[in-house]
């Protein structure tokens, strides 16, 4: 243990501790903008500059790893004017439109200067000026926000081993910039959005549909059916001052009525769809000598990212589209249907806690005859705002349930909003096939938990199976290097684009460095999810009964022509980088 | 691959044989023209003097006369520089057309007196060590630069070339070498003066597999070149003492890093590494011994921000050029995460001396502090511009006058520069200050890596301030805040008071910022770029004053503040200032005072130059 004084206070804090972290652990708070704990951990924004006893100049404390008798002030007069001058040399050179800006009231740009109580800049001169890149469907940088802290570049590269972003220019020109400084629509970006997720500002935010559903809505010609993600549900509450990890299923079905859905279904449904058939295609994959490993295939990012940088291995994804887009395809045909509605009309709207699936909707496979499966896609933090722009109280308002016929999910519908929720959901499928009877073990914990790629080996029906799972595309990529140099031990693999799952997508309300260094926020929105799968009566895809009638009305059984048509699709070798587009 | 005893008898015939090119009094029957090929001599046509100095001699079929190409010998102004040994006569600013006078004058045993030099008091100088240039110089890193050819490793081995590497790899044990460091007092001369034999000892002590030696060629400061001409002068002396480097801290794989800019430097440090591996002086079993070492070059991209130590270790590693945070400093944690020792060319420089002569010899040359001696880059307002290697303790006096000879066009000393970007700017009143780490800290100044700028009153010190901003603004790396934005806005307010827009409350903010930046920025280049801003707010603060409340530049070069007069009373009338103005703003008849059209004038102070009355004023 080391033993310093911070403030006065006597502080014991174990050896490579920072002083930030052990000012922290003391309650003293050290304001950040750069630091991501475990991320980003740079130094490069001066915020957090404390001094230290015997120092020429002030030391950033989310760096300065704590030292035997160290005496650390972190606000001295001198400390809290360098801390200004930072803020306010920062905003000189950031567009200070505030009230229009998509992060007005969760900015920790803005936090920091209410804070500090900067009420005119000092320092005003001249400002770099950059263009907007909003080429991609699903995701909007605006360079004139940025504060280089980089939070996003090194969200991309640390964590998501992608770095389609990082530093480029010098000195006040230096920006954040893509190779060639293209649009992230042309280059090998996966459009996963962990980087919105780590940006402190406005300067990333998600390509908002919000104006496009109220158009729809307001459209009396269109029939306008919603449906919503498993993880939406665990998240949407922090958006309205819930605790993370809140259930809020009800009063967002309700929320969603009184915006005026025509109908408000359950993409948990989908997911149970998509394990029939994904159950199928390994069973299948397994006994016919297909593929192996299957990789499901439910993460668009995940899927952008093999099919721009392994397209030899693409035959081993899981031809089953993802729950929505299947789902989105059902209700404009069997739904369509059975109901006598137009499937012209049906404007299908998916809320989703991850901004590729905006991509994913628009890719042209995504259709069936003409007909888009899925019209618009809006982000957890969308929906929050459209709830904010009907002004509803969301938080005092009554619970209520999702629209039959499509309502019906099974607990591992409801377990795909999270990392190895996807395997669990089809294994408990998969094993009840083979075995030809029901099997009484629900929980395959296994596949749950922290681990980077966690692995399993099942006996079912006298075969051996081994399974892995993945999150995050660093772990991706391990597992795809694997296949590429024939080293793959696995038969079947869930991978997702962002670590830890649906929980954490790129579309889910965004958590500041503070929260994130100090809250399991991962932890809170699983513990959700899975307290969901614990709570249903039906915890099998297969033993849902919207499924069973859905394939004797509809798609006469998984794998069928029928399936294929509706809910599968292909996937192509993409450019990593079209250039000059 | 050589043993020791075949590199000394290299040494032993060469020597004989070079004799003339540090004995004067030789009575020798053959002669050596040198030219210096240091980058400044070489654009100004030195290869073509060498080569129609040697078609002539071949012509003439001239015996015993060698034309030898050298590095720099300090005095650049006077280049292209021609000295012929034994003699050592020295002849300045010699064109193509001088060679046949000269081949004449060598072939005949006399000198062609309109090409010798002329010294400060305009007196001719026969002998280059006459020159009061060279008096109060030591040469000790330039040793050889301006006596060797620096592509020939037998002309290094002459002059005790690998004499230090074979006595380190015989004789010495690491810590005895490390020691002899330690004891000679070098710091370092990169700019932050570190003691070398602690860093040394650091990087022996640090765990590691594997252990790097760097040697940090990136020299960057505006007007500075002493690196480059030790470089091109005498490549093999930083071959040497990085593997000397080597056996001491244990690395077997050294790195220089040099600017692509410095193509002679490069090209020579190519020559001699391919030499030096072929008599096994670099590579496996190094002189037969069991120690193995090997160079290899990597080319800076023209960042300046490389020169920084742990920026120059990411652009080796083929990252962006951005510093490290430090600690772990490279000692621990360096090139590829391991082990690394980094000096600059200067440090290494010393290395081979101190080992032959021995750490008492260096450590009884220099301050009590300051050990050793330190080469200037000297430029600016001053009549030698060139190379100086003094011992550390000399005044800033003696450099300027003694041997940099004054100020020239009458004009008076204002301040001199250095440290470069990082430096500041030491006005008159210290004059007498010494040259070493500490006394130039004292008064708000930093020996940097030896660029030494002088400046005469011309010059308007705020705007001094500006072009060093707009240096290191444009050099910044754009990783912390204060050095991306801070640096920017210094400039922009520099700028509005240079012209004639800026308040009061701008100097005071400039000066509030400044010291915001040195407390904040990450590393050496941004904590040391308010310097410029501070040492002239604190020596010439009132310049600043006059700019913003009385609109006036005393200097008379921020345009938009001159106010060209002409004094009706010293105006004869004579019309040269009117036919020279290149926008017609003067009128006036013949034989009466004249008078400038301010609308019109666009302050090019043509007029004020051309007026043989001085009757124009700025």
């Amino acid at each position: 243990m080391v033993n310093l004084i911070i403030d006065g206070k006597n502080v014991s804090v174990e050896e490579g501790t920072t002083v930030l972290a052990a000012a922290q652990k003391y309650g003293i708070d050290i304001p950040t903008l750069c630091f991501l704990k475990d991320i980003n951990e740079v130094g490069d924004c001066r915020m957090c500059v404390v001094e230290i006893e015997g120092r020429r100049g002030f030391a950033a404390s989310c760096i300065e790893k704590v030292q035997e008798g160290m005496i650390v002030k972190t606000h001295t007069p001198e400390v809290l004017e360098a801390r200004k001058m930072m803020l306010d040399l920062i905003l000189s050179n950031h567009h200070k439109d505030c009230l229009t800006c998509i992060r007005d009231g969760n900015c920790e740009l803005q936090n920091l200067a209410k804070k500090f109580g900067i009420k005119k800049i000092n320092y005003e001169g001249s400002m770099n000026e950059h263009e907007i890149d909003d080429k991609s469907p699903s995701i909007v940088r605006d360079f004139n926000k940025c504060v280089l802290c980089r939070r996003c570049a090194a969200t991309c590269k640390n964590v998501q081993d992608i770095g389609a972003i990082s530093s480029a220019g010098r000195g006040f020109e230096s920006c954040i910039s893509t190779a060639y400084n293209c649009s992230l629509n042309d280059v090998d970006c996966t459009l996963c959005g962990q980087c919105i997720e780590s940006c402190p500002t406005g300067a990333l935010h998600e390509k908002e549909n919000i104006d496009d559903v109220w158009k729809a809505l307001n459209d009396e010609d269109k029939y306008v059916v919603v449906q919503t993600a498993p993880a939406v549900r665990v998240a949407l509450g922090e958006e309205f001052g819930m605790e993370i990890g809140t259930n809020v299923a009800g009063k967002m079905v309700t929320a969603l009525k009184e915006i005026g859905f025509d109908k408000v279904f359950d993409t948990n449904t989908g997911a149970d769809l998509t394990i029939m058939e994904e159950a199928n295609e390994f069973i299948e994959r397994l006994q016919n000598g297909g593929a192996l490993p299957m990789i499901t295939s439910c993460s668009p990012g995940w899927v952008r990212f093999a099919e721009k940088n392994y397209p030899e291995n693409l035959p081993h994804l899981s031809s089953c589209k993802s729950p929505h887009q299947m789902f989105g395809a059902i209700v404009k045909s069997y739904y369509a249907e059975k109901f006598n509605i137009p499937r012209e009309k049906i404007c299908m709207v998916s809320i989703m806690p991850c901004i590729a699936k905006k991509y994913e909707s628009s890719r042209e496979e995504m259709e069936v005859d003409g007909v888009r499966d899925v019209d618009y896609v809006l982000t957890t933090r969308e929906l929050a705002r459209m709830i904010k722009q009907a002004n509803i109280d969301f938080a005092s308002l009554a619970d209520d349930k999702f629209d039959d016929p499509m309502g019906e999910a099974s607990g591992a519908g409801a377990i795909f909003g999270t990392t190895g929720g996807v395997m669990e959901a089809a294994i408990r499928t998969a094993v009840d096939t083979l075995e030809g009877k029901s099997i009484d073990k629900i929980a395959y914990t296994e596949v749950r938990g922290e681990k980077q790629i966690k692995e399993a080996t099942l006996n079912v029906a006298g075969t051996e199976v081994k399974i892995a799972v993945a999150s995050g595309l660093a772990n991706a990529r391990k597992i795809m290097e694997q296949i590429k140099n024939g080293t793959c031990p696995y038969h079947f693999v869930e991978i997702m684009a962002c670590p830890g799952g649906c929980v954490m997508g790129g579309g889910q309300p965004i958590k500041s460095s503070k929260i994130r260094a100090t809250v399991d926020v991962a932890g809170l929105r699983k513990a959700a999810i899975y307290s969901i799968d614990e709570k249903s009566t039906i915890r099998k895809s297969h033993e849902n009964p919207v499924m069973t009638k859905l394939y004797e009305e509809f798609l006469e059984k998984p794998g069928s022509h029928v399936a294929h048509k509706y809910l599968h699709t292909s996937y192509s070798a993409k450019p990593k980088y079209e250039l000059g587009k | 691959m050589k043993t020791i005893e075949e590199i000394n008898q290299i040494r032993e015939a060469k020597r004989k044989e070079l004799d003339l090119r540090v004995n004067t009094g030789l009575d020798s029957r053959e002669k050596h023209i040198l030219v210096c090929r240091g980058t400044g001599c070489t654009s100004s046509k030195s290869p073509k003097i060498i080569e129609e100095l040697r078609r002539i001699i071949e012509e003439k079929n001239i015996p015993n006369v060698r034309v030898i190409q050298t590095g720099c010998f300090g005095l650049c102004s006077k280049g292209p520089i021609v000295i012929v040994r034994p003699e050592e006569t020295f002849y300045s600013h010699v064109k193509v057309e001088d060679c046949e006078a000269i081949v004449d004058a060598v072939a005949n045993g006399t000198k062609v007196d309109r090409l010798l030099a002329k010294d400060i008091d305009g007196s001719v100088v026969e002998r280059l060590n006459d020159l009061t240039f060279y008096k109060k110089q030591k040469r000790i890193a330039l040793q050889n630069c301006g006596v060797i050819d620096p592509e020939e490793i037998d002309e290094y081995i002459a002059f005790d070339g690998y004499k230090a590497l074979s006595k380190v790899l015989t004789e010495m044990t690491p810590d005895s070498v490390i020691e002899e460091i330690s004891n000679s007092g070098l710091r370092g001369r990169g700019g932050a003066g570190f003691p070398m034999g602690k860093k040394w000892a650091f990087v022996k002590m640090a765990q590691g597999d594997q252990k790097y030696v760097v040697c940090n060629a990136d020299e960057g400061d505006p007007g500075a070149f002493m690196d480059r001409s030790i470089l091109e002068g005498d490549p093999h002396c930083i071959l040497e003492a990085m593997t000397i480097a080597g056996f001491s801290v244990g690395a077997n794989q050294g790195y220089i890093y040099v600017r692509a800019e410095y193509p002679i430097a490069v090209q020579r440090l190519k020559i001699a590494i391919n030499q030096a591996r072929e008599y096994g002086l670099l590579g496996e079993n190094i002189l037969g011994t069991d120690f193995s070492f090997d160079i290899d070059i990597r080319l800076g991209a023209g960042a300046f921000v490389c020169g920084e130590e742990t920026a120059l270790l990411e652009s080796i590693e083929g990252k962006r050029g951005q510093p490290r945070i430090k600690p772990p400093y490279p000692a621990n944690v360096g090139l590829y995460g391991k082990p690394t020792l980094i000096n600059n060319v200067e440090t290494y420089a010393n290395v081979t001396k101190i080992i032959l002569n021995g750490a008492e010899w260096y450590a009884s040359i220099g301050t009590e502090t300051s050990k050793g001696t330190k080469v200037f880059a000297l430029g600016g307002n001053v009549v030698n511009v060139g190379l100086v290697e003094v011992p550390m303790g000399t005044t800033l006096r003696e450099i300027v006058f003694d041997i940099g000879g004054g100020i020239p066009n009458g004009r008076q000393f204002k301040a001199a520069q250095t440290g470069g970007p990082s430096g500041g700017c030491i006005p008159a009143e210290h004059l007498d200050t010494p040259i070493d780490y500490e006394s130039l800290a004292k008064i708000g100044s930093m020996m940097g890596s030896g660029g030494l700028i002088v400046m005469d009153d011309s010059k308007c010190m705020v705007d001094i301030a500006k072009f060093y901003l707009d240096f290191t603004v444009s050099e910044s790396c754009g990783k912390c805040t204060p050095c991306r934005i801070g640096t920017k806005r210094m400039h922009e307010i520099l700028t509005k008071i240079c012209e004639g827009n800026g308040t009061i409350e701008d100097v005071e903010k400039l000066d509030v910022l400044a010291n915001g930046i040195k407390k904040t920025a990450i590393c050496g280049l941004g904590q040391s770029a308010p310097n410029p801003v501070l040492s002239t707010l604190k020596y010439f603060r009132d310049e600043y004053v006059e700019h913003v409340s009385e609109q006036k530049c005393r200097a008379g070069s921020c345009k938009a503040l001159a106010n060209i007069v002409i004094d009706p009373e010293k105006c004869k009338g004579c019309g040269l200032c009117k036919r020279n103005c290149p926008v017609n703003a003067i009128t006036g008849e013949i034989k009466q005072p004249h008078v400038i059209d301010q609308s019109i004038c666009i302050k090019c102070g043509t007029c004020v130059d051309k007026c043989p009355f001085k009757a124009i004023s700025k």
